[in-house]
């Protein structure tokens, strides 16, 4: 989920880095210098998942868990998924530097609507955490698909085809996203409930 | 896991200071992204193919990157040529028709995701990450996102390390993912393993700077020079850039 070097238009380019800017200032504010280990670690963790691809009928898709990182870090989702996209600007040139901004705000913004929609629910019992999992989870790529579209549409009326087809694209995601983010958090609360305290 | 594919050489560009190219990557890409006719990134992407050769990228792995990228232009090519506001250049399938603003739009763009993305694998794909993340130290980058830069890459290669072996184990107990929930459960409780080892491990991280008296800062033994290779390509590329903007105000 994010957009290429050199497709999106200056004032779009401009928004994005921004609220990107904006949103990381905030995170920042919350990390102090204790939670640094905590926040880097369990970015590493999560570029790591980002690796992995799970089956979806005949194709794969890979991990994104913004949505989980929303739930975990809260705020400070930013100042994480930053640093994540410009690792992958500089190694592998998915997005770059001039869209850092926009791609940033794809991925962070669902994550921090999901901590603060779900995020309450997660804590709560058995069937209320598996709820707010599914929920975080396919918010997380819903929203961000969305953000997508918005980006490319408010570039030109031109890209209105390839957005629709993005977002309808990660329809199948949203569902997978949720499954995956539901029982990562049912067994996050069984196994080291601590975690779901970082963000806080 | 082995990332930094284009760090190592003995090309200019692996030599050349790392904050003189944060300093001119930067403006130059934003050039670049902005521009709207086909002139600026005809240019760009000729200069910066330049840099690629220079920098004596492996052109093998220089094509897997770019043959990446540009599955996402592929699919820009399928969409926006038809039905773009201009004159007609042949009818295709119905009541679609291609038009030839629409495919110099999208030349357009296609040029420039090439342009910006080979210049940035010359110029920071020849660096090591952890000097590029000093470099950004000396740029007033704020303290603690640099911070959360240096352990988050320090840490991605021992929880690669960490994955392998479960899912290693997870082979041995014969697993093969499908589409159906038990796959979702297991690498949902895969990547929650991941999480668990994460978090304990950065508690112990976070012990052993205590105890070695860590303050916030961490000393640097390397310094950087600033050199005359540096200082002319700094003005040089600074030209480009003045000169890209001065043809888009102009045109």
């Amino acid at each position: 989920m994010h957009i290429s070097e050199g497709v999106l238009s200056a004032p779009v380019l401009a928004t994005g880095a921004l609220l990107a800017a904006g949103g990381v200032a905030l995170g920042l504010k919350k990390m102090d210098y204790e939670r640094i280990p905590g926040v880097a670690v369990l970015s590493s963790a999560f570029f790591v998942a980002s690796l992995i691809h799970v089956p979806a009928g005949p194709s794969s898709v890979h991990l994104v868990l913004n949505g989980l990182v929303g739930i975990l870090l809260g705020w400070m989702a930013f100042p994480s998924i930053l640093v994540a996209l410009s690792l992958h600007a500089v190694l592998f040139q998915f997005g770059g530097i001039t869209s850092l901004g926009v791609n940033t705000v794809i991925m962070a913004a669902p994550a921090v609507v999901s901590f603060y929609l779900f995020g309450p629910l997660v804590r709560k019992g058995h069937i209320m955490g598996i709820l707010g999992g599914f929920g975080a989870g396919a918010a997380g790529i819903g929203i961000g698909s969305i953000l997508v579209a918005t980006a490319l549409v408010s570039t030109g009326e031109s890209f209105t085809g390839v957005a629709k087809l993005i977002v309808a694209a990660h329809l199948p995601v949203m569902v997978i996203e949720g499954i995956i983010t539901a029982f990562c958090i049912t067994f996050l609360k069984k196994v080291k409930p601590e975690i779901l305290e970082v963000g806080k | 896991m082995h990332l930094e594919e284009f760090a190592e050489g003995e090309s200019f560009f692996h030599r050349l200071d790392p904050r003189v190219k944060l300093l001119t990557l930067g403006p130059y890409t934003a050039v670049i992204a902005v521009a709207h006719d086909p002139v600026v990134p005809l240019a760009a992407l000729v200069l910066s193919s330049v840099m690629a050769v220079v920098a004596g990228l492996d052109r093998k792995k220089l094509l897997n990157r770019l043959a990446a990228v540009n599955i996402f232009v592929l699919m820009l090519w399928l969409f926006i040529p038809f039905g773009y506001p201009g004159e007609e250049l042949f009818f295709a399938a119905g009541p679609l028709t291609v038009t030839k603003e629409g495919i110099v739009y999208v030349l357009t763009i296609t040029m420039k995701t090439n342009a910006i993305v080979v210049a940035t694998i010359a110029m920071l794909g020849t660096s090591e990450i952890f000097s590029l993340a000093h470099a950004f130290v000396h740029l007033k980058a704020p303290g603690k996102l640099v911070h959360l830069f240096f352990f988050f890459y320090r840490y991605i290669s021992v929880l690669h390390e960490e994955y392998s072996r479960l899912r290693r184990a997870m082979k041995m107990r014969s697993f093969r993912p499908r589409t159906n929930m038990h796959t979702y459960k297991s690498y949902a409780w895969l990547v929650g393993m991941l999480l668990v080892s994460s978090y304990e491990r950065s508690r112990r991280i976070y012990n052993a700077m205590l105890c070695r008296g860590f303050s916030g800062r961490f000393p640097v033994i390397d310094h950087f020079s600033l050199r005359k290779h540096d200082i002319i390509f700094g003005v040089l590329m600074s030209t480009v850039t003045i000169t890209f903007v001065i043809i888009l105000t102009l045109s």
